[in-house]
């Protein structure tokens, strides 16, 4: 309409504790298209930002366990609504962060959203289906049962860009833990605007953190981070692999690796029921009964 | 006697309250703030104030307040436990005669201080004879509220002579004191009265220790030592839980009272739930590795 405007530019900011911040140390990086165009700049987490997305996590865990697995459901399920709500502006900005031709954005978008709904499904079930009543020769009700594990750290690889952040976040957060998402390096945005969705989604504050900048500076943070109980790890690269495995073998976090080519994402096999069981404690209880 | 209550001078609440956020804003690293924190613990009055508390549970305190940490992180014993006084002859026992951890504990009628004088007297020498070297107690707030300042006084007196030996600490309740003129009339009558130490809350009212009203009855302390060459303890109880509010504290008391006052012995922290995140800063200065409540014994 008017030449002279201005675009009003947005920066991405970081997802903490239910709140969009600028990072305690107020740095920022661009983002830019495979051409090499500036997209937007977006903000670059330090090992602070990460320490105060554990503790919004671990503050959030209490709540988001006790709430009733019906419930948790609800919220999962409202967040695929969100993504639906906003599919158009997602597949945007897949489109233009990747350079991936609309329809295959927008497959990603649909396959994201049918993946929360896949998830939600999950939440009163897992218990059931993981958990186990046990036969024993004393005279005991004997029962295990899945319990979240607390705080879940979760590296995103750098394609497909939103779905495998969605992948793994939801069987872990399903089952009543919080998150801590590092998004790709690469393509930071599509993440960043999936916060936003998750803001509008009714997800207590903190259930999900997402933090953005340069993985290499906070690998070895996640890893000696004794408030982290779990991290699960998708980044293809091996020197991550290998620098978390390492640093979780000291203080003996649960580790579980993803690896899975791009394509893969796009399959059942990120539908996997048993990557609920990675981010659980068993708990098992010896109940007396009479003969 | 002759009082000065009449020439207190009031509080500008909006610099006050700048000021004490100024204290915030130090950055304090590395080598000084290992330092700020060990300095922090040896300072805290490792606090329990509950019905429910138990001999047992005092002696987990106790225990905890003599060795907060792993002895690789070179951590000194609180200063004090501070309990009821039906339980400082358990923390007796469990401390022995002579400790480095002294025993604190509440009386006169904690936490409302709404009993009668002979009762709260009565309190006074049981806890001290069963073995508390420091009294906090609670003034009558409703007395002081009402203007009926000479009561107040008179009870802190009291108050004072049962003591016998053991240090008196007196607890102004500042939020329910309602302005920050009050808290500094309050500071001076205490002082005046024979408080070895003034201390802000019982910790059972919000809002417990703010910086504004530490630092009003920090300049109180100040004040009543350029008058009278008396060297006044504060302490600031309730509300503070982190470590990096505790260094602001610190922070406060030298720029406010000098070095002279950066001993156990004139500052001290009321706390519970403080000492285990001091201890984690601690461990994340000594190891490289941010800390998680797991690895820490319950406060």
């Amino acid at each position: 309409m008017n030449a002279l405007r201005l675009d009003v530019r947005k920066t991405y900011k970081l997802y903490i504790g239910g709140n969009f911040v600028r990072g305690e140390s107020g740095r920022y990086l661009p983002a830019s298209s495979p051409s090499g165009a500036l997209l937007d700049n977006f903000c670059h987490a330090s090992r602070k930002d990460l320490r105060d997305a554990v503790s919004a996590a671990r503050s959030a865990c209490d709540g988001w366990a006790k709430k009733s697995a019906y419930l948790r459901g609800q919220i999962l399920y409202r967040a695929a609504e969100m993504l639906e709500d906003r599919a158009p502006a997602m597949t945007e900005e897949i489109a233009r962060s990747t350079g991936a031709a609309p329809e295959k954005a927008r497959a990603e978008v649909n396959l994201a959203i049918d993946r929360l709904v896949y998830f939600a499904g999950w939440t009163d079930k897992f218990a059931q289906v993981f958990g186990a009543v046990n036969p024993v020769a004393s005279s005991h009700f004997n029962f295990t049962i899945p319990e979240p594990t607390g705080v879940v750290a979760a590296l995103a690889p750098d394609e497909p860009s939103l779905l495998p952040l969605i992948s793994l976040a939801a069987p872990a957060i399903l089952t009543g833990n919080s998150a801590v998402l590092v998004a790709s390096d690469k393509f930071p945005l599509p993440a960043l605007t999936f916060a936003e969705i998750l803001a509008t989604s009714d997800l207590p504050g903190g259930v999900v953190n997402i933090l953005a900048g340069k993985r290499g500076e906070l690998i070895s943070h996640l890893a000696s981070h004794n408030d982290i109980n779990a991290i699960v790890n998708a980044s293809s690269a091996e020197e991550t692999h290998q620098a978390l495995q390492s640093g979780t073998a000291i203080n003996l976090k649960r580790y579980a690796a993803r690896k899975m080519t791009a394509e893969e994402w796009f399959t059942d096999s990120a539908e996997n029921p048993y990557w609920i069981a990675d981010t659980v404690e068993f708990k098992t209880a010896w109940h007396p009964i009479g003969l | 006697m002759t009082t000065t209550f009449a020439s207190v001078p009031t509080i500008d609440q909006v610099t006050v309250e700048e000021r004490a956020a100024s204290f915030t804003k130090r950055s304090i690293k590395t080598s000084a703030k290992l330092a700020g924190l060990k300095m922090a613990v040896s300072m805290i009055d490792l606090t329990t104030l509950e019905g429910k508390d138990t001999p047992g549970r005092v002696a987990y305190l106790c225990r905890k307040a003599l060795q907060p940490a792993e002895p690789k992180y070179d951590v000194p014993s609180c200063a004090a436990v501070c309990v009821y006084p039906n339980l400082v002859r358990h923390a007796r026992r469990f401390l022995g005669e002579r400790s480095a951890v002294k025993i604190a504990s509440v009386a006169t009628g904690f936490p409302s201080g709404q009993y009668p004088l002979r009762t709260k007297l009565e309190e006074t020498r049981r806890a001290a004879g069963d073995g508390a070297e420091e009294i906090d107690m609670v003034i009558d707030r409703g007395a002081f509220l009402a203007g009926e300042h000479r009561k107040m006084f008179d009870e802190i007196a009291a108050v004072k002579a049962a003591c016998g030996d053991s240090h008196l600490k007196v607890i102004l309740e500042t939020g329910e004191l309602v302005t920050y003129d009050n808290v500094r009339l309050a500071s001076q009558i205490a002082m005046e009265a024979g408080a070895d130490f003034i201390k802000t809350s019982t910790g059972k009212v919000q809002p417990a220790a703010t910086m504004p009203v530490t630092l009003v009855m920090l300049e109180a302390i100040r004040d009543y030592f350029f008058a009278t060459g008396l060297r006044i303890g504060m302490k600031p109880a309730g509300g503070i839980r982190t470590a990096k509010q505790s260094l602001a504290y610190l922070v406060m008391v030298k720029e406010t009272l000098g070095d002279d006052w950066l001993t156990p012995d004139l500052f001290r922290i009321g706390a519970s739930t403080l000492l285990n995140d001091v201890l984690m800063q601690i461990a994340k200065t000594a190891d490289g590795n941010y800390q998680g409540a797991d690895y820490f014994s319950i406060s």
